[in-house]
């Protein structure tokens, strides 16, 4: 059925630029940009364009300009062009709209409304150029006390320890997994996170064989509803295994990689026939109250002889606080809370806008019940979805996170601009698909340096702002609301945010 | 040639270091009582390094007569009888009030807005549901309640055989307001000699901070303050006094009393030594450093300080780990001195025997029938 659309970008080109090259012609798995070898010109078909502006950065005359197509309906703040977009998408195809990456609404994004302190004059702040700063945070359960012997005058730790994993800095990368992004994609993320001293995320899409020796010091493996890939070896070729019951991009969703993307490969990985859908259901239907996640919690524990933290992913809800209160006395040893701006590579566009509610929120409730209950120290606490920055990430441990999972920032570092079209398996950038052609244009050896940087970067931001605030371990900035003000904020959520308002 | 007679009253003489507030402590390690005019003399040898807006005194070994009580010094702010009465119908309920009186003072010396000083010698009445509750126990949430609940009551020490005195003025001045070098005789003495930084100087921010038989007096400023008030939450200690050092001295009740880890552990709880010098440790040493940062994170003391602590037998000096306060040390006989500057301590015991410099993070443990406190002398610098 003829869909009605107009399209969402213009492609301009300036002729007297253009080369011919045909760079923009091979580049776009759109077909967005077709050469007439007889008239020797260009066409471009604006309508498939996904603004992933591949083919400007690649056109070496800078001939290319792809631009928002705004404002072609009559001008109205009810009924906006995207409104009338997916109405007109719906009346064609009578399905779900489907997005990809995460929540674009206006929102108001609270980190952008809370400052940081900075000392002056009494309490010296520390310049992180000349003296150590560390970042360094340990993932795990922590004791209440600790059991110290002393003999010959020397103490000696008498107590045996949960199982925790040092990162060197508080910062991890997302569940993405093989087969939702490239096998390049997925082996850069691994690559960085063993240079950087970080983890990387498998997702629900397994951990390829030939990965495992490699890169298990680094890796938290995803046991999702689907159980792709789940198996022993599989298991214990991790330091955390994270049992993902929601993320923020789709409260309430399941996943669902359509056959189609499950190459040889990706079946061999999750354990599933090539060419069927692996979908994994958003329930898990073991888990119907506290007590079989706790079943679930120490099925993984007893698989692994109680070597590896287990973590509880979920996305942020209305009663997000008493569901992670549940989680830790379900014996889990981390809580993963994945915020309303998560990523997602699919998702229905209804959920992912409106269903959830804002991380910074989520997290500084969850924080206040666990010490309420007396029970923070039982769990690190990880938080996810809509970190942007390093200043995002400090505030986020300032409101109580242990440490914060990076996913779409890291995307953005391998290339992506979140043109939200994951789900059509042709990303250009070679991140969001299975396409050979398209999946070779990431070379991880580079790619990985790319995240390397970034968290290097982030890092050296993070130390700036540490010495400013004269804190030089991350530890004491985990929680110490102290150091946030806020600005522009109302009574209600200085409340729930547990900060005082600027001037205060 | 520098010449300070020719500097006038408003430039600056470079005659001395200073680093913030005034710190002293002394202690007979043979347990001996005497009286205040050693820490009275020696704090205002230090005079520069207050401010007038907050000082004061623990004292060791001070109430013989009543020593198995618990001695509540309870201050009742803008003299609000409305408080006390409410107060002491509370203490009436869950303790046995063997004796109090208001906490004598001088009425010559003009202090700003002296609050009601009171004191109580009490022993709990539990009632059956409280039965086995530890006496410590039960006398801290008593305390936290007072503080947190009741408007202008502030318990200001609740140990036994010691005592708080404090306010809003220089430490000599807060001598003579409550008459210390007169009428009391105790075998520790610590002084403060300036209020709390981030706070406004009121007496009960006013130094030493203290919980049962604890004391805290402190130099610096805790940026780890936010995160160490939330952990110390979630076991039932409520900082309600508006100061950063009031997180120490519950955090010491907390690691020395509650969880008995010795002092030199818990110092490397507080000033712990950095993940690359632990790197290099040797294996029993690297497990047990990783693990103390690891689960008392939360209590790690970030930002400059000194604080000398002290309890009953103990008293103990530490500087943050990357040293932005002093502390030095001195002995002479049985007598330890701590003290933000040895001018100090020269001033008050001139034929000193021994005077150190503690590094950061090493503590200086003086305790009673001991000479402990001679072994942080080898890690001097």
């Amino acid at each position: 059925m003829y869909p009605y659309l107009l399209s969402e970008f213009i492609v301009e080109r300036r002729e007297d630029r253009c080369i011919h090259c045909r760079v923009c012609e091979r580049q776009c798995a759109n077909g967005v940009h077709l050469y007439d070898a007889e008239l020797e010109r260009f066409f471009s078909v604006d309508k498939d364009c996904v603004g992933c502006q591949r083919c400007v950065n690649l056109c070496p005359t800078e001939a290319l300009y792809v631009r928002p197509r705004l404002f072609d309906y009559r001008p109205n703040s009810s009924w906006t062009r995207d409104k009338i977009q997916n109405l007109k998408k719906q009346a064609a195809t009578g399905g779900v709209v489907l997005t990809g990456s995460g929540n674009d609404k206006p929102y108001r994004i609270y980190w952008d409304h809370l400052v940081l302190n900075a000392s002056q004059v009494t309490n010296p702040s520390i310049d992180p150029l000349r003296e150590p700063m560390e970042l360094q945070t340990f993932l795990g359960r922590k004791p209440d006390t600790l059991k110290i012997e002393f003999s010959a005058g020397k103490a000696k730790l008498a107590s045996q320890l949960y199982p925790n994993v040092p990162v060197q800095i508080p910062l991890v990368f997302s569940a993405m997994s093989l087969g939702a992004i490239s096998y390049p994609a997925f082996k850069s993320l691994a690559m960085a996170a063993k240079e950087a001293g970080v983890l990387f995320n498998t997702g629900e899409g397994g951990l390829p064989v030939e990965m495992r020796d490699e890169y298990a010091d680094h890796a938290i493996v995803q046991c999702a509803s689907g159980r792709f890939g789940v198996d022993a070896d599989y298991l214990n070729s991790a330091r955390i295994i994270e049992i993902k019951i929601g993320q923020g991009a789709k409260p309430g969703i399941g996943g669902h990689l359509p056959g189609e993307k499950v190459s040889d490969y990706i079946a061999q990985t999750r354990m599933i026939p090539r060419g069927t859908d692996a979908l994994s259901p958003a329930p898990q239907h073991d888990i119907y109250s506290i007590e079989d996640l706790s079943m679930l919690i120490y099925a993984l524990k007893e698989a692994t002889n109680y070597t590896k933290p287990v973590s509880v992913k979920i996305a942020a809800v209305h009663n997000v606080a008493a569901i992670a209160s549940g989680i830790v006395r379900a014996g889990a040893d981390i809580v993963a809370i994945d915020g309303i701006r998560g990523g997602t590579g699919a998702a229905p566009l209804a959920t992912r806008d409106n269903v959830g509610i804002p991380m910074e929120l989520a997290l500084a409730a969850v924080d206040k019940r666990l010490r309420d209950e007396g029970i923070r120290n039982k769990c690190s606490v990880m938080a996810a979805g809509g970190i942007r920055s390093s200043s995002d990430a400090i505030k986020a441990i300032a409101l109580g996170a242990d440490g914060v999972y990076i996913g779409t920032a890291a995307l953005v570092a391998m290339g992506c601009t979140l043109c939200h079209k994951c789900y059509t398996g042709k990303c250009n950038w070679g991140i969001c698909t299975q396409d050979p052609y398209l999946t070779k244009r990431l070379n991880p050896e580079l790619t990985s340096r790319r995240l390397v940087n970034l968290l290097k970067s982030w890092s050296h931001e993070i130390q700036e702002m540490l010495g400013g605030l004269g804190v030089n371990a991350i530890e004491s900035l985990r929680a110490n609301r102290e150091h946030l003000r806020g600005v522009g904020l109302e009574e209600w959520e200085l409340n729930v945010l547990g900060v005082k308002g600027a001037g205060e | 040639m520098l010449v300070q007679q020719y500097y006038q009253s408003e430039r600056f003489v470079p005659d001395k270091e200073m680093d913030a507030c005034g710190l002293f402590g002394v202690m007979h390690t043979g347990g001996v009582r005497f009286g205040g005019q050693m820490a009275i003399d020696a704090i205002k040898n230090m005079k520069v390094r207050g401010s007038g807006l907050g000082g004061g005194f623990a004292i060791y070994g001070l109430y013989p007569k009543y020593k198995d009580y618990y001695a509540l010094h309870i201050i009742y702010q803008d003299k609000n009888m409305a408080a006390k009465k409410t107060v002491e119908a509370f203490l009436k309920k869950n303790f046995y009030v063997v004796f109090d009186e208001e906490i004598p003072t001088n009425p010559d010396i003009r202090l700003f807005a002296p609050p009601l000083a009171w004191r109580y010698f009490v022993s709990p009445q539990k009632s059956s549901a409280e039965e086995n509750v530890p006496d410590d126990e039960y006398v801290i949430s008593k305390v936290m309640h007072l503080n947190s609940h009741i408007d202008d009551a502030y318990v200001f020490s609740s140990g036994k055989d010691v005592g708080v005195f404090k306010g809003v003025g220089f430490p000599e001045e807060i001598a003579d307001y409550f008459m210390l070098d007169e009428l009391y005789e105790g075998y520790i003495w610590t002084v403060h000699s300036r209020f709390p930084t981030n706070t406004p100087g009121w007496w009960g921010g006013a130094h030493p901070l203290s919980i049962l038989d604890w004391t805290v007096v402190h130099n610096g400023e805790i940026s780890s303050y936010g995160a160490n008030r939330r952990f110390l939450e979630m076991h039932n200690y409520y900082c309600t006094l508006h100061t950063d050092t009031e997180v120490l001295a519950y955090a010491v009740d907390l690691l020395m009393r509650r969880q008995g880890l010795p002092i030199e552990v818990v110092a490397k709880i507080f000033a712990p030594p950095m993940w690359e010098v632990i790197r290099h440790m040797d294996d029993s040493d690297k497990e047990l450093y990783t693990a103390l940062r690891m689960t008392y994170a939360p209590l790690l003391m970030n930002g400059p300080f000194t604080v000398i602590v002290a309890h009953h037998k103990e008293m103990i000096g530490l500087t943050d780990r990357i040293r932005l306060r002093p502390i030095t040390a001195g002995a002479k006989g049985d007598l330890v001195f701590l003290s933000s500057e040895e001018a100090a301590i020269r001033a008050v015991c001139p034929d000193l025997e021994l005077a150190w410099t503690p590094p950061g993070g090493e503590p200086v443990v003086v305790r009673l029938h001991t000479r402990d406190h001679l072994q942080s002398l080898n890690k001097s610098i």
